[in-house]
């Protein structure tokens, strides 16, 4: 090996390989042989995920109920997903999903951690099997050397057994390894053949069960090592129409660590050599019609992102503020609403909601996935089914008390809004699976909030018309009061003789008809007829209108009004004294059928002081109403 | 005519024609809700062009401190000690502050939570200076009201509204204590002349606890405790002396000054009047002078109340004018000509007049509005943390270097580390990036800004020295020379040669200049050119090409190319600078220490006057 590897991970494998020479001994487990294995490890990424396809014979006189699969321990610590699949007979067919379970067979090395795929059917005598296994680890590349400069490119350790471990003789197998491309620093070369990017090992024939021989490939890997340390991913369900997700992300670069300066100049110049471990960017696909999209952190909006959609999916490319290298890290937020019904659905009287559970970016490890599902405000009965162990419990999240640090917000809750909290650690796009939370919720509850909101709006009107229309003065005999009372009656009054003037000026207007009516007509009688009612009239008002003014004037508030009202008698009467000489002088003028020329010349001066004072009394009505 | 129109309604409906008065009213009311809305959405102008984010230097100040009373409560607030700035001395927090801004966002945001509406402490500090905009405008109406009449009131309101002057404080945003404090101002005034009007106990005892607000809210209270004992000097000295004026100064005087002094700031200060007076009167003479914006809302009343009286006037002037013809025509139809006549000869061209004089403050008064609202969008909305600047094609291009730097900080430091940077920086760095500074823009302490001063224009080893004394782990710099950003610091360096100058006079400032003249380019002064901000600036930039055509190594604010392009740092290295260049950070290489302690000896004099000056400090 060209570069040594840290003494401790040496010690280990050997450990595990004189353990393992022990284990060979007690082998004969059942009666399974595996004809044929070949494993796939993709390495192109910073997960792991390794294909195997096994072939399996059933060579004993029972028929088999399960498949045992074998880790290393170390191996499985990092291990995130196993699926099987399986298929019987001698061609490959239709495959199903075989369930996994964590199995301790007895005489078995504490060492190693069996799993056990579990057949539908017993396998028969005979009979052959072929399983496909799926596993995913995560932190199985180690960066080596951990420290780089910015120029350097990243180089990874991966470590594997040539043979397939398995607790049953394998016929005949093969491993082969795919790596990114780039540099190959260094392989065990025993039995390898390495053809562009990708390192074959075997075909190794008739091994026995638990047979381990180690591998170690070191080469370049720039891919992203994008790890999220926590995602908390807040699913709120509104029956108004929207899902509102919110998804708060703390990523690290948990590749080789920078060393020494970051030069803005060197990465600007040449950013895919000068800065070749870094990553400045991280795709999203968010659901189809994903609306409302942002993307901000603690200190507000961040800028730099893309988005493109189409009928199919919603693609966000997200820019942190700042490359990140290795051992940067950096938080954000992105928010997105979905529509409702895409997502949400009945059945049997109960609704569910049925989304993917883990988050939208592209190759991205999750340490710990929090998600949250928030179901409206007076949601029952709630339950949920994820395809794959977590853990989980439900809270109802009551207004938090006025705090910051809030945990939910929820506008015009009263008893708060129940959550759904699952929690799963080592998350990868694997887990990208749909599952389902049941509950039951009524419509009639969606009307609550507009009703709180029409009900409080009613009452703050209510409460204004009653304090408008109440007397809410403590003391009912101070002076201010009282000024305040009596200064109503004032108002009052005054509105009474502005009514009376009112009326005056009308039957001024009437007065002017009768001369209009005269000079059409020439007939005389009519308009004394109508000058003895106006006078009938004036009377009346002037009546009417005397114990007003004695109110007024002996009202201590008056003082200002009065001088104007008396003002405005005065000049109401000057004007009726002349109205009425016009009058006469003019029925007088018919009387004696003067021309019209002469009329005009003897009213003349009359109709002029008319108007001037017509207008003063209008001018003074007006002030009054002003005030 | 309305009217005219209503007489062809059916009896009843006709019964809900309103009276003159009613009328009136409801424009009027409507006119002022109208007001109300627009001196809110006029501020929102920054929110719709950027994004609901604290703007400039200080309000950031005040963010972290109103998030700090949200999250810990009001006592704990009051006795606030902060090791997050000025390290390492700290600052009393609690006590060199005017609390009423925070108070009063956060009982804003405590009273929206209690009525179930979840919003976040930020948006109710973006939108605090808006909202208090918004109520100075029912304020003003009120004033107006009071001293002339309703229509004052209005115009009063509507110009109060969108005042230049005042929207450059106010803006969205723009959470600083003016948002309030002018409100609160206007309000004591209000108050104040309200209750000399009418002597009432009740108003002068309103117009006591408006004046604490404003005491709680801005330093700019003397403006009033000056303004107030003015007004009653002028009454007095024109003879207008009564009852109501004794009552009503009598008790906001004395409840104003006690209420002043439980605010920790003011304190006794309050009561050592001689002192007090004599710095009110240069504070009053500064702000005359320097704020021509706090000022404006005293100049929008007045212009308010001449304004509306002329506009009033004409507009009676001219209803008269349509009145008359109206009853003439009414007349008999022989005296009509003659009575027409004689109203046209009396008043001539009067009404025409009137007319083209009412149009032209028509004309102006819109124009006034269309360019505060242009003013507005355009120049007091950019919140100077996010640069804009419009890129080749004519599109928009943001720069967000600063946030860029401050995250950067906050996620990829240690928690304890100490930043050092000029003090214009501090407040955000200390919001933004959650770091210690060594000073901000609370600038108590000279001495403490003279040293970093002295740091930044000192050789790359003294300048280390300095840095170690203070525990300093990053250098932060703002350098404009890439995008053309002018307020960088080789734009400040000299205000930094000053003040370090001023407290040690080991730093020269004519060593920076060449024959008096500031350059950066190969004729710069040597002292210049390897100095330590002169480096951090420049560090790197000879290698790159800034502009098409130019040399690299081209300053593009100082428009020459650099005099030093061969810059090697031995203290420090380059940790991180943002994308446009704006802000480089450096960090401090612990691995010299040893060395510098051995190999470098320092003169024992200056050593222990620097010592002296943080001790002091």
């Amino acid at each position: 090996m060209a570069t040594p590897l840290p003494p401790l991970r040496r010690g280990t494998l050997l450990l595990l390989l004189a353990i393992l020479v022990g284990v060979l001994a007690s082998a004969a487990r059942a009666d399974l042989v595996i004809s044929k294995a070949e494993r796939r490890v993709d390495l192109t990424s910073y997960i792991v995920r390794v294909l195997a396809s096994l072939k399996v014979e059933n060579v004993g006189p029972d028929p088999v109920s399960q498949v045992l699969l074998a880790f290393p321990n170390i191996q499985a610590k990092n291990l995130a997903a196993i699926r099987a699949f399986g298929s019987e007979g001698k061609l490959k067919g239709q495959s199903i999903v075989l369930p996994i379970e964590v199995v301790q067979p007895s005489g078995a090395p504490p060492e190693l951690t069996f799993f056990s795929a579990l057949l539908p059917k017993p396998l028969e005598k005979g009979k052959t099997l072929h399983l496909d296994v799926l596993t995913v680890f995560t932190h199985s590349l180690q960066p080596f050397p951990e420290e780089i400069t910015q120029a350097e490119a990243q180089l990874v350790v991966y470590q594997d057994s040539a043979h397939y471990l398995s607790p049953y003789p394998v016929k005949t197998q093969t491993l082969t390894i795919r790596l990114p491309g780039g540099r190959v620093e260094s392989y065990t070369r025993q039995n390898a053949k390495l053809v562009d990017s990708e390192l074959k090992y075997g075909p190794f024939q008739d091994l026995p069960p638990f047979s381990y021989s180690p591998v170690i490939v070191h080469f370049e890997n720039n891919n992203p090592f994008a790890v999220a340390k926590e995602v908390v991913r807040e699913i709120e369900i509104s029956h108004w129409g929207n899902v509102q997700i919110t998804e708060h992300y703390n990523i690290i670069h948990g590749g080789a660590r920078l060393k020494g300066e970051f030069s803005r100049i060197d990465y600007q110049s040449r950013p895919y050599v000068r800065g070749v471990s870094s990553f400045r960017h991280l795709i999203a696909r968010l659901p189809p019609r994903a609306h409302s999209i942002y993307y901000r952190d603690e200190i507000g909006n961040i800028s730099t992102s893309h988005l493109w959609g189409d009928s199919k999916k919603t693609q966000l490319e997200i820019e942190p503020r700042f490359p990140l290298f290795g051992g940067w890290q950096t938080t954000f937020t992105i928010g997105y609403g979905l529509p409702l019904q895409d997502f949400v659905f009945t059945s049997d009287g109960k609704r569910f909601l049925n989304i993917t559970f883990g988050s939208p970016m592209e190759e991205i490890l999750i340490e710990k996935l929090i998600v949250k599902v928030v179901l409206p405000e007076g949601s029952k009965d709630i339950e949920a089914s994820v395809p794959f162990p977590i853990k989980q419990w439900q809270e109802v999240i009551f207004q938090d008390d006025w705090s910051v640090v809030q945990v939910k917000y929820s506008h015009l809750d009263i008893v708060g809004r129940p959550v759904v909290v699952l929690e799963k650690p080592d998350v990868i796009p694997e887990h990208n699976l749909y599952f389902q939370v049941y509950y039951r919720f009524s419509n009639i509850s969606l009307l609550r909030e507009p009703m709180m909101l029409i009900t409080g709006f009613f009452l703050l009107f209510v409460a204004c018309i009653a304090y408008m229309r109440t007397d809410m003065s403590i003391s009912k005999n101070s002076p201010s009061y009282l000024a305040k009372l009596q200064w109503d009656e004032v108002q009052a009054t005054v509105q009474k003789i502005q009514g009376i003037f009112e009326q005056y000026l009308a039957v001024h207007d009437k007065l002017e008809g009768s001369l209009r009516d005269l000079s059409r007509t020439g007939d005389t009688q009519t308009c004394k007829a109508a000058r003895k009612a106006a006078d009938a009239q004036f009377k009346e008002l002037s009546k009417e209108l005397k114990p007003l003014l004695t109110s007024l004037q002996s009202s201590p508030q008056s003082y200002q009004i009065w001088p104007k009202v008396e003002d405005l008698i005065a000049k109401e009467r000057e004007m009726q004294e002349k109205l009425m000489t016009r009058h006469s002088t003019v029925v007088d003028s018919f009387e004696k059928k003067l021309r019209g020329q002469d009329v005009e010349n003897r009213i003349g001066q009359q109709q002029q002081k008319i108007a001037a004072l017509r207008q003063e009394v209008e001018s003074l009505l007006e002030y009054i109403s002003e005030i | 005519m309305a009217t005219t129109a209503l007489e062809f309604l059916p009896a009843p409906l006709r019964s809900l024609r309103l009276k003159t008065k009613q009328q009136e009213l409801l424009l009027r009311v409507s006119t002022l809700a109208l007001i109300y809305v627009l001196a809110f959405i006029v501020r929102l102008f920054s929110v719709l062009r950027y994004e609901s984010m604290i703007h400039e230097f200080d309000p950031y100040f005040n963010y972290r401190t109103t998030l700090f009373l949200t999250e810990h409560g009001y006592s704990e607030f009051w006795n606030w000690f902060d090791f997050e700035s000025w390290y390492p001395l700290g600052r009393v927090v609690g006590g060199t502050l005017f609390p009423g801004l925070m108070v009063t966002a956060a009982i804003l945001y405590r009273f929206l939570r209690a009525l179930s509406f979840a919003v976040h402490i930020r948006e109710v500090c973006v939108l605090t200076a808006p909202f208090f905009a918004a109520n100075t405008t029912l304020v003003a109406y009120a004033f107006g009201r009071e001293i002339w009449d309703s229509g004052a009131g209005l115009v009063a309101a509507a110009l109060i509204a969108i005042c230049p002057g005042y929207i450059s404080r106010s803006v969205a945003g723009s959470y600083d204590n003016e948002g309030v404090a002018i409100f609160a101002l206007l309000l004591t005034f209000y108050l104040f002349v309200r209750a000399v009007n009418t002597g009432s106990l009740a108003w002068s005892l309103a117009s006591a606890f408006g004046y604490f607000y404003m005491v709680s809210a801005w330093g700019g209270y003397v403006f009033i405790i000056n303004l107030v004992p003015l007004y009653v000097l002028v009454l007095l000295v024109t003879g207008r002396y009564s009852q109501r004026l004794y009552v009503a100064y009598n008790c906001m005087y004395v409840l104003g000054m006690l209420l002043a002094m439980q605010i920790r700031f003011v304190g006794f200060q309050h009561v050592q009047s001689g002192e007090h007076m004599a710095a009110m009167g240069v504070f009053f003479l500064l702000q005359a002078c320097i704020s021509v914006s706090n000022a404006s809302p005293a100049v929008c009343l007045i212009s308010a109340i001449a304004a509306s009286a002329t506009m009033k006037n004409l507009t009676t002037l001219i209803r008269t004018k349509t009145k008359s013809p109206q009853a003439a025509s009414g007349k008999t139809t022989g005296s009509k000509a003659a009575a027409k006549g004689a109203v046209d000869q009396s008043l001539p061209f009067q009404q025409n007049a009137a007319i083209a004089l009412l149009l032209g403050a028509f004309y102006m008064l819109s124009r006034y509005a269309i360019h505060c609202t242009w003013v507005t969008s355009e120049a007091y909305s950019s919140p100077s943390i996010v640069l804009a600047a419009r890129g080749h094609n004519g599109g928009r291009v943001i720069f967000d270097d600063y946030r860029e730097a401050y995250y950067w900080l906050r996620q990829n430091t240690p928690p304890d580390a100490k930043i050092m940077s000029w003090w214009d920086y501090g407040y955000q760095i200390t919001a933004m990036g959650n770091r210690t500074v060594i000073v901000d823009n609370n600038t108590w302490n000279n001495t403490h800004i003279a040293t970093v001063g002295r740091a930044m224009s000192s050789y790359e080893d003294e300048a280390y020295e300095i840095m170690q004394s203070l525990d300093v782990n990053y250098v932060l710099v703002v350098f404009g020379g890439v995008t053309g950003y002018s307020s960088d610091d080789i734009n400040k360096f000299l205000w930094m040669v000053r003040i370090g100058g001023g407290v040690f006079p080991v730093i020269k400032e004519p060593d920076y200049l060449v024959n008096g003249e500031y350059r950066v380019d190969k004729g710069a002064a040597p002292k210049m050119l390897n100095c330590l901000m002169y480096k951090l600036c420049y560090y790197r930039f000879g290698e790159l090409t800034t502009e098409y055509g130019k040399p690299p190594g081209y300053d593009r604010v100082r428009g020459v190319e650099i005099g030093n392009k061969d810059i090697k740092l031995e203290y420090l290295e380059e940790a991180f600078t943002t994308s446009n260049w704006i802000v480089r950070i450096y960090k401090c290489t612990l691995l010299r220490l040893h060395r510098l302690s051995t190999l470098y000896l320092v003169p024992p004099a200056r050593n222990a006057r620097l010592e002296v000056a943080i001790a002091l400090g």
